[in-house]
């Protein structure tokens, strides 16, 4: 019988919560036994291939979550594991990648935009709009006042150094490009990323 | 990486030196034990410590920390003295016959040109001798002395075993059995793999460590081979990316430059960018800059970039230094002169050199903006943390604004893995809370900087204004359109000149050949281009399918340039198109075209009798064992003692240190001596970690709990630390409280003749976090970087070490 991975487990799983116990000669306690243990959790999750966030390996992993992606549905991811038809890590892990969903839930992930005004001893939580409408004003201003359209030699430079920028190493190339765009168009050159640590 | 993970398989002898491929690269690392089971190699590793790499190796050897170059410097020697080298490979695909010009010298640790003012070098005579057609003139025989080849032997005629073993600290004969095992890979149909990471990249000399492997990796035939190449394990998920994108201060998307304002116009720019060949009938394939620039200004800009505005070449930001690197950075922070920071997924803080310094220049910030999905130390450098952060809170003017991402498992996107992959990656789950993808961040801080110079108008806006932003939700584009922006598309009828192939203008270019510098097509990254075309997202593939399981898995998502999977792959045949290693060619001659299991890095039809050299980004078409001018620090490698060393260079006393390393006066004023330092430092990841985000996890946290040093048996002995116990570490920069690790696998190193300690800095620990709290390894380490690319010197530093009690609870 040919079976896909999936399918594979979804068999067991099933098998197992329906009749293993019975065809193995428990009897009518066994029945009720079956009855009660849990189907193999995973069956029921929705499956998505995503790469593994830490190092450059870049170890294909399965990511499973609770809910069906319907509109009113949340989902919540449950369990993340090694892709076994990846060609380089084969559906293995390493100590990080296998500890992956603690990042995701981690305690410390950061839910709402913070604000720390001049001297402040705390964060408050402020709005998305406050919090990018104030950076916007900050970075306009500190542009209108520092940007240089040319150099004492007269050469046009359309560089603004008083503003600088550090990129991500996790985020996508999408994320990356339009990144560049944004900071390149307003003239910034103290722009870098974390290639050197 | 030139090659791909699984494709270490095919190695007859890996190596692994500056890095630790085990720990900080396991799922990777076990392409090395298929090599060693599969195909019978040999494993060796040099490292100042005996790594769990170094615990699977065939032979492990020592290395003070810093002293590479002495090493390989070394190897070289041995490989030119006993004639181990592959010559037919040697002689047809690099340099080493070609002629230096007569100026060109190296005198006391100085090349010729040296600036001692300006610290840096006049190149022009790092070049050649031109004949009148403006080809470099060559020596087939190698008779002249000015060839490269004998200048090159002449060079590191100085690095005898002897000196090796001085500088290094290695033992003699650890070092000669090791370049026995490699010259064995001089063979054609055998081959060495180079892996290697920030343990080599992270020293003042980081560049011309990697350079002096690839020379040897020339010499011995080894690039563009199976099993062989230069293989830089990244040690980030899209770090190759953003490197490919562009996202450095001194670059645009694909490796093009962004200008410097000597550059006056685009016919300036582009003065110092036509390649041309440098040899007879060469590829030379940066002669299409012009169309790479051209096209990239046509997706910015779209029909903003003209030919009448030269492609709004006066929009592009010029510089007027080489690099505004972060060094650079926080120095221009802490003497007021930026005001605005913004970082994305990135926690300065803790990850950039000398710790205080970040914070000081932090703390002169009128604002800072973080965008991450963890609590960082960065976002909080304000807040007092005790002595791991001691600040005070009501005298930090700075602004600081702390917003919330999403994360990988809560995003569509490509990533480029180490091996130049773009894979595609699928959203899970929407991200917690208020959390949002930093393209829509970056999208609304873009509309409202630009409706507010709609609005009030202010500083040269044009690019702002005029910057395409043709997405279907320009609140959110979506990733898909970003990837195809990237990949490009034709922006007219395109009719190709060979096989008169019509592109309809709109559709979605099938690779970078197809650019124009016409203002006809557009592409975002002209590397990428192919990426993302008619037939779809190429990156999604998942066609596992690996022909003779060479470790090729030519249709699993997509490899630039041109899902070509291993670089130079022309060098892996021999002149007539024949595989050096008939078991495991890569592609070969048919007598029609060039055939094989990966994409030919040549003209699929050039005949191998045309000559044309297997590196066609070379302007000669060769591998170059002479830099010419593309190194800062010397067109041969040279040893340099790290900024702060314990012991003088026995080279050249007076020319110590790399004399072209860029470094602040007050970042000089911190560096320390080793009488008050006397040991080596050194930092570097665990395996249960990643930087300073899994502190973050929970199970990460159990795993290594808390801060610690690794210290050598010898010399806690000798300073009465005990397993386990509190140390206090401490640099001319800062001071770290933690435990000690006390461990066999340091031992001292007799560097000429003295003993020399080396103590294990790992790096992860912070203050925040569900681990314990700690200071940080870069609390210690130098504000100092690679004269080439300004990459901290975080691998070796001076510090001391005493016994101390356990801090209050």
């Amino acid at each position: 019988m040919a079976l896909t991975r999936r399918e594979f487990i979804k068999f067991t799983g099933l098998g197992l919560a329906a009749s293993s116990l019975g065809v193995l000669g428990f009897g009518a306690s066994g029945e009720a036994q079956a009855a009660a243990v849990r189907p193999f959790k995973l069956t029921h999750a929705t499956e998505t291939r995503n790469t593994c966030t830490y190092c450059s390996v870049a170890c294909g992993i399965l990511i499973y979550s609770m809910g069906d992606r319907a509109k009113n549905a949340r989902s919540n991811i449950i369990h993340i594991e090694g892709d076994p038809d990846h060609p380089v890590n084969r559906g293995t892990l390493c100590p990080k990648g296998s500890a992956l969903l603690d990042i995701v839930h981690a305690p410390t992930r950061l839910k709402a935009p913070r604000y720390r005004p001049p001297g402040g001893t705390e964060f408050k939580e402020v709005s998305w709009d406050f919090a990018l409408d104030r950076i916007a004003r900050l970075m306009k201003d500190d542009r209108d006042k520092h940007f240089m359209t040319q150099n004492a030699a007269g050469t046009t430079v359309n560089r603004w150094t008083s503003t600088g920028m550090l990129a991500a190493s996790a985020s996508s190339n999408e994320t990356a490009y339009l990144t560049w765009k944004v900071a390149r168009s307003l003239g910034m050159v103290v722009f870098d990323n974390q290639a050197r640590v | 990486m030139t090659n791909t993970w699984q494709d270490i398989k095919n190695a007859n002898l890996v190596i692994v030196m500056g890095g630790n491929a085990a720990e900080a690269h396991p799922c990777g690392f076990k392409w090395v034990i298929e090599a060693k089971i599969e195909n019978g190699a040999k494993l060796v590793v040099v490292d100042p410590r005996f790594t769990r790499t170094a615990s699977v190796a065939d032979y492990y050897a020592p290395i003070r920390p810093g002293t590479d170059i002495a090493f390989l410097n070394g190897l070289i020697r041995y490989l030119l003295e006993k004639d181990a080298i592959q010559h037919e490979y040697v002689r047809a695909y690099t340099n080493a016959g070609l002629i230096v010009k007569d100026g060109f010298a190296f005198n006391e640790g100085l090349f010729s040109g040296y600036n001692e003012e300006k610290h840096s070098y006049d190149k022009s005579s790092w070049d050649y001798e031109f004949d009148q057609d403006g080809f470099a003139k060559s020596d087939d025989t190698w008779q002249n002395p000015r060839c490269v080849i004998n200048l090159l032997k002449e060079h590191v005629s100085r690095y005898t075993p002897d000196m090796v073993s001085r500088i290094c600290g290695t033992p003699q004969d650890k070092y000669l059995h090791i370049c026995e095992l490699v010259a064995a890979t001089a063979a054609p149909d055998k081959a060495m793999t180079s892996l290697f990471a920030l343990g080599w990249t992270q020293h003042s000399v980081g560049a011309q460590n990697i350079r002096t492997m690839a020379m040897i990796q020339l010499l011995l035939g080894n690039i563009g081979v199976a099993g062989g190449g230069m293989n830089a394990l990244r040690g980030h998920s899209n770090i190759q990316g953003l490197t490919d994108i562009g996202l450095l201060s001194n670059l645009m998307p694909g490796y093009l430059n962004l200008p410097n304002e000597k550059e006056t116009s685009f016919d300036e720019y582009m003065k110092t960018k036509l390649y041309k060949p440098l040899r007879p009938g060469q590829t030379s394939y940066w002669q299409n800059y012009r169309k790479f620039v051209v096209s990239l200004q046509k997706a910015i800009y779209g029909d903003a970039a003209t030919q009448d505005n030269n492609w709004a070449y006066d929009w592009l930001p010029k510089l007027d230094v080489p690099l505004y690197d972060i060094i650079k950075a926080f120095e221009m922070m802490n003497s007021g002169q930026i005001n605005g920071y913004i970082c994305q997924g990135f926690n300065p803080l803790q990850a950039f050199p000398d710790r205080g310094k970040i914070r000081r220049g932090l703390s002169k910030l009128k604002f800072l903006v973080t965008m991450d999905p963890l609590d960082t130390e960065t976002s909080r450098f304000w807040q007092d943390f005790g002595p791991q952060n001691p600040a005070k809170s009501a005298e930090i003017q700075t602004e600081v604004f702390q917003l919330p991402t999403t994360c990988f498992a809560e995003e569509n996107g490509s990533l480029v893995n180490s091996a130049r992959w773009l894979q595609w990656h699928w959203k899970a789950a929407d991200g917690p809370g208020q959390a949002m993808s930093d393209i829509w961040i970056m999208t609304g801080l873009f509309h409202r900087l630009r409706d507010l110079y709609r609005k009030e108008g202010g500083a040269f806006a044009d690019p702002l204004l005029n910057l395409t932003w043709k997405y279907t939700d320009p609140n959110n584009p979506d990733p898909e359109e970003l990837s195809k922006e990237m990949n490009g598309r034709a922006l007219a009828d395109l009719t190709d000149a060979t096989s008169g192939a019509v592109t309809k203008g709109g559709t979605l270019l099938d690779g970078f050949a197809q650019l124009r510098d016409d203002g006809t097509t557009a592409s975002g990254c002209w590397i990428f281009a192919g990426s993302f075309t008619e037939k779809g997202n190429q990156m999604a593939r998942r066609d596992a399918t690996d022909p003779r399981e060479q470790g090729i898995a030519p249709n699993w998502a997509w490899a630039w340039p041109a899902n070509r999977r291993i670089l130079y792959n022309r060098a892996s045949a021999d002149p007539d198109g024949k595989p050096w290693n008939p078991a495991k060619p890569i592609i070969s001659w048919n007598g029609m075209r060039w055939v094989g299991i990966d994409v030919p890095d040549y003209g699929p039809t050039v005949k191998p009798s045309d000559g044309v050299g297997p590196f066609i980004m070379n302007a000669e078409g060769l591998g170059r064992l002479f830099a010419r001018d593309q190194m800062a620090d010397g067109p041969f490698p040279e040893h340099y003692e790290p900024m702060e060393s314990p012991a003088a260079n026995v080279l050249h006393p007076k020319v110590s240190a790399n004399p072209v390393a860029r470094v602040f006066s007050d970042d000089r004023a911190a560096f320390g001596t080793p009488e008050h330092f006397p040991y080596v430092a050194t930092t570097y990841r665990l395996t249960e970690h990643f930087h300073y985000w899994t502190k973050h996890a929970l199970i990460n946290a159990i795993l290594q709990p808390e801060e610690f040093i690794e210290i050598g048996e010898v010399l806690a002995k000798e300073k009465g630390i005990e397993q386990g116990g509190w140390v206090k570490v401490s640099s001319k920069r800062g001071e770290v409280v933690c435990k000690a690790y006390v461990t066999k696998r340091i031992k001292p190193l007799a560097v000429d003749g003295k003993p020399t300690h080396v103590i294990g800095v790992p790096i992860h620990w912070g203050f925040t976090g569900q681990a314990r709290k700690g200071y940080g390894a870069n609390t210690l380490t130098p504000s100092v970087g690679d004269a080439n690319t300004q990459t901290p010197e975080f691998k070796a530093f001076l510090v001391n070490v005493e016994k101390t009690t356990a801090p209050a609870a």
